[in-house]
């Protein structure tokens, strides 16, 4: 899947349900640098509403973008802080 | 527009003290205001999880692990049948109860016969793998990592005599109600599990 934005890094959580998606997520957020873009590629439909509800809850993140294509959820998370 | 405790003057202007008063008044309070701004602000969930059952032991972990990942301070005060779920051993011999579960495709009677809960904890965790639902213990650790607080209420550790060796390494032990009254009293949003 081709995307605008420079990814740093893409964490895979294909074939993991809730919570999953969004403690791994946070996780790989913290281990990344501010400006930084993490790539998500889940295969959960919840994960659109999930990563969405968290990245508007949670300090230092920024979704910029999510893509929905054949079972797969793919979400575009910028660290900010 | 008139208000209660000001007097306008015959040509409907406002006494130059009255304003100086009410000019000192709002600095005073968007002060207080400024005040309570600065305290701290990271939200709080307490979740007081009482069951021991497989299926009661995922809410209270899914629960604490997302919050902690919203950067939550999380605590989940585990008492009666909930220390089970931060006891080694016994966490990982959970069982569904087939009795009384309206879920389950089976009259009570049928239920209650023996092998009937291994059985529906057998299917729930084939359930489980296969639809890359977290384990129990992956939830567990997952939560400790991140910094979720899970305290073993220390009256039921003696009640169930049980031992604090028992329990997963960074498990908090003795504490008591009190200290979950406190951790509730400061918390944003507080659960009954």
């Amino acid at each position: 899947m081709s995307s605008e934005y420079q990814t740093t890094e893409t964490l895979d959580v294909k074939g993991l349900s809730c919570p999953m998606p969004i403690v791994k997520t946070k996780q790989a957020i913290d281990d990344l640098d501010a400006d930084d873009v993490l790539e998500v590629v889940s295969t959960d439909s919840g994960s659109m509403s999930d990563i969405q509800g968290w990245a508007e809850g949670t300090d230092g993140v920024e979704l910029l973008d999510q893509v929905e294509g054949d079972d797969l959820y793919t979400h575009y998370v910028k660290k900010t802080a | 527009m008139s208000t209660d405790n000001t007097t306008p003057s015959a040509d409907g202007s406002i006494d130059a003290a009255e304003v100086q008063a009410l000019r000192e008044r709002v600095d005073e309070l968007e002060q207080s205001l400024a005040e309570l701004d600065d305290g701290d602000d990271q939200q709080k969930m307490t979740i007081v999880a009482t069951q021991g059952s497989f299926d009661m032991a995922y809410p209270p972990l899914i629960l604490a692990s997302t919050a902690a990942a919203f950067g939550w301070d999380v605590v989940v005060f585990h008492t009666f049948w909930g220390l089970d779920i931060l006891h080694e051993e016994k966490s990982k011999e959970l069982k569904l109860s087939a009795v009384g579960n309206p879920s389950m495709p089976m009259p009570n009677a049928l239920a209650a016969l023996p092998g009937m809960d291994s059985m529906a904890t057998k299917m729930m965790q084939k359930k489980i793998d296969e639809n890359g639902t977290a384990t129990i213990e992956e939830l567990i650790d997952l939560s400790l990592d991140q910094g979720v607080d899970l305290q073993a209420c220390q009256m039921t550790i003696e009640l169930m005599e049980y031992d604090e060796d028992d329990f997963y390494d960074g498990v908090t032990t003795g504490v008591g109600a009190a200290t979950a009254i406190q951790h509730m009293a400061e918390s944003d949003v507080q659960l009954l599990v």
